[in-house]
């Protein structure tokens, strides 16, 4: 039979340009990928949150409140997209990746930082954090002591003047979170609306309090209860680890595959290939925060979309050896093993949904790298795979080549 | 293949086995239960990296120093370069700073530490939640087998994903493997994967006894013991690949996956053996028995 040389130099081509344009782009692909805490170190905490007052409700808006305060506390740090997610009615969640210093921001996050100037009885409150100028806020030095205080600025200098003209002579205490800070003697009428907060502050002290004073009080008290901490050095650990178990299982899954299946293995090398590239763009494109358990069921994923291929080769085979000719065995081969497939993947679809819906941070990372997984191996191992093979088979170019698919001649029987 | 091994007839043996397997389990889950990890207990774990191989009895010596009474600290790591260190309270940043610090005097700089601190509310939660995951993907599994193939199919799948489900588990228990939230998703994974194979059986048996329509058990137990080996193949090279990545990311992922790799791979063995020794010989017996049944009926009415 005439080898039509046009199918095979579509075949090339197509192969020449998968190959080429990962190539060319997988730097770009693993650059955009956002790693989670768990590969890059940072640090995680998950809060509950309570009424500061008797009374008051923790509903949505209250719990984005919060958000918007926390993610402000953050930045005022230098931490870059911290993440803030709201869990279930009360309780919220905060990623921060690739923080250097876990220890200073952890410091910042719970607190709500309710600032109160209260009358002499310490009874009444006469102004809150709320009345304070914003971002005017700073860590300063008492001109007489040295003592590392806080300075603060309010909005409405005329009241401040008032209430301070007021209690000349007597005490003004300031509480922070119920707690009282300092007592300070009022000596005048104070007239340009500002304020020093003394309470035995280390200069550290004194600068925190400043940014969380910058930053706002939070709406809600917040508890922890559970938090995790990663060493940045130990989240590299992680993934160079993991990356060099998926080369490590990437190899032998290659091997193995070219090795039983002949010519269709390599073609299911290609189609892997891709798979592998077109998961990795989805997860940068979706913007998947990829994560330890993440990257294993990448690993795993790869494993699972062979069989996509070794259900659909065992099928030709199974035509081949009844004794039909190559390409009607292709052809059937793949028609009847598609159904097969899409059944057999249904249940890991039915399965990672579950667990993405269940799941928390980790868990859902695991399965959202699952589910991406299957779909694609739609793509490479069923329609791409399909694809290249029936190309190479048209171009009668494997015509009685029945050692190419792992077939040997006697286990053919006469039709 | 010459020899073919008559997997219907040896189904006594197969059933025995597994019944066997599954009852060691339920006694070592009722005597020793699961090593349940920080997430499913309150406390706080730190897990910390000296670089360097420790020495457990002076790792303990050191936290006793520090004021924790017979510390309760494991060896992890290839080279047993990390110290786990469990406690049943919550420990406060300050103190973990503290701990981080006393083992930096001693080991050096480069002594870094992950910590994990949970409330007994989420490990509550977590377990409830897993063994919901568990519960609603077997129902959502059962339906979508019952749709495509017949509910008897569904059943003998299900009786083998949850055989694979507590294989894994009471393995965990008898070695003492400590559990953990990914060991949730190593679960669930075999739950949906072990089903694949049942699958590919499963479609190929549907096919060979809608070709052969066979009317005495011989001839219904040839038609299974055909599928199962017209499938074996393909059902063991599936698994192998799988089993290739669950095996390079036990060997060379490190610490933080270990045990979810370990429940993967014996999952994913179990899910092989699963698949073609429970599945397959409990729907023959199923099928036999209301083919038995729907004959004498048949009889009956003449």
């Amino acid at each position: 039979m005439r080898v039509r040389k046009g199918k095979v130099v579509i075949f090339s081509l197509c192969i020449v340009a998968i190959l080429a344009i990962i190539g060319s782009t997988t730097k770009w692909v693993t650059d955009n990928l956002t790693l989670g805490l768990d590969l890059r170190g940072g640090f995680e905490v998950l809060y509950k949150a309570a009424p500061l007052e008797k009374g008051q409700k923790i509903t949505p808006s209250i719990l984005s409140d919060t958000a918007d305060a926390l993610n402000k506390r953050i930045n005022s740090i230098g931490v870059t997209e911290p993440e803030i997610t709201v869990e279930g009615t009360d309780r919220l969640r905060i990623s921060l990746a690739g923080v250097k210093d876990p220890d200073q921001a952890r410091k910042l996050l719970g607190k709500p930082a309710v600032l109160e100037f209260r009358d002499p009885s310490g009874k009444k409150v006469l102004l809150k954090g709320s009345d304070l100028v914003q971002g005017a806020a700073k860590q300063d030095y008492n001109s007489q002591t040295n003592e590392p205080v806080v300075s603060v600025k309010f909005k409405d200098a005329k009241n401040y003047a008032d209430l301070t003209g007021k209690y000349v002579g007597k005490q003004m205490p300031i509480y922070l979170d119920g707690k009282e800070l300092s007592s300070p003697v009022i000596q005048s009428r104070i007239p340009n609306g500002e304020a020093m907060i003394s309470g035995n502050f280390t200069v550290e002290k004194a600068q925190e309090l400043a940014d969380l004073l910058n930053a706002g009080s939070l709406p809600v008290k917040l508890t922890q209860l559970s938090s995790n901490a990663v060493d940045a050095s130990l989240g590299q650990d992680s993934l160079h680890k993991s990356l060099f178990a998926g080369l490590y299982a990437i190899g032998f899954i290659f091997l193995f595959v070219i090795g039983y299946y002949r010519l269709p293995g390599v073609i299911a090398v290609i189609t892997l290939i891709s798979y592998s590239y077109l998961v990795l763009l989805l997860f940068s494109l979706l913007d998947v925060t990829l994560t330890l358990p993440g990257i294993a069921a990448y690993i795993l994923g790869i494993g699972m979309a062979v069989d996509a291929n070794i259900i659909m080769y065992e099928r030709i085979k199974d035509e081949l050896r009844s004794g039909k000719s190559i390409p009607i065995s292709t052809k059937s081969g793949s028609k009847s093993s598609f159904i097969t497939i899409f059944d057999a993947h249904v249940t890991t679809i039915i399965a990672s949904a579950v667990m993405f819906y269940f799941g928390t941070s980790g868990v859902r990372g695991f399965s959202v790298s699952l589910l991406v997984g299957i779909f694609v191996s739609f793509l490479t191992a069923v329609a791409l795979s399909r694809i290249l093979l029936t190309l190479l088979v048209r171009s009668n170019l494997l015509h009685k080549k029945h050692s190419w698919f792992g077939v040997k001649e006697d286990e053919i029987s006469e039709l | 293949m010459n020899y073919k091994f008559d997997f219907v007839k040896a189904r006594k043996w197969f059933f025995l086995f597994s019944l066997a397997t599954i009852l060691l389990g339920v006694v070592s889950l009722l005597v020793q239960g699961l090593n349940l990890g920080i997430d499913f207990v309150s406390g706080s774990r730190l897990e910390i990296n000296l670089h360097q191989a420790v020495d457990k009895a002076k790792a303990d010596a050191k936290l006793e120093e520090l004021g924790y009474a017979s510390p309760n600290t494991r060896l992890a790591g290839n080279d047993k370069e990390l110290l786990i260190f469990r406690t049943d309270k919550a420990l406060s940043k300050e103190k973990v700073i503290q701990i981080r610090d006393a083992f930096q005097k001693v080991y050096g700089k480069s002594v870094a530490v992950n910590e994990q601190t949970v409330d007994p509310i989420i490990g509550r939660e977590l377990a409830r939640n897993a063994i919901y995951s568990v519960l609603i993907a077997s129902i959502g599994i059962i339906a979508y087998i019952t749709l495509r193939f017949e509910y008897r199919f569904a059943f003998a799948a299900i009786i083998a994903i949850l055989y694979d489900a507590l294989f894994t588990i009471s393995l965990f228990s008898i070695f003492q493997w400590e559990v953990d939230l990914v060991f949730i998703a190593a679960v669930l994974t075999i739950v949906g994967y072990s089903t694949n194979d049942t699958i590919v059986i499963f479609d190929r048996i549907r096919e060979n006894v809608k070709k052969e329509n066979p009317k005495t058990f011989e001839a219904l137990s040839s038609v299974v013991n055909t599928s199962v080996q017209q499938t074996l193949v393909r059902s063991i090279n599936t698994v192998l690949t799988v089993v290739f990545a669950a095996l390079a990311l036990l060997i060379f992922g490190g610490e933080s996956i270990k045990y979810f790799s370990i429940a993967l791979l014996i999952g994913l063995i179990s899910g092989a053996y699963s698949s073609i020794c429970i599945a397959s010989q409990i729907w023959i017996d199923w099928k036999w028995r209301s083919l038995k049944r729907a004959d004498q009926n048949l009889q009956s009415a003449e």
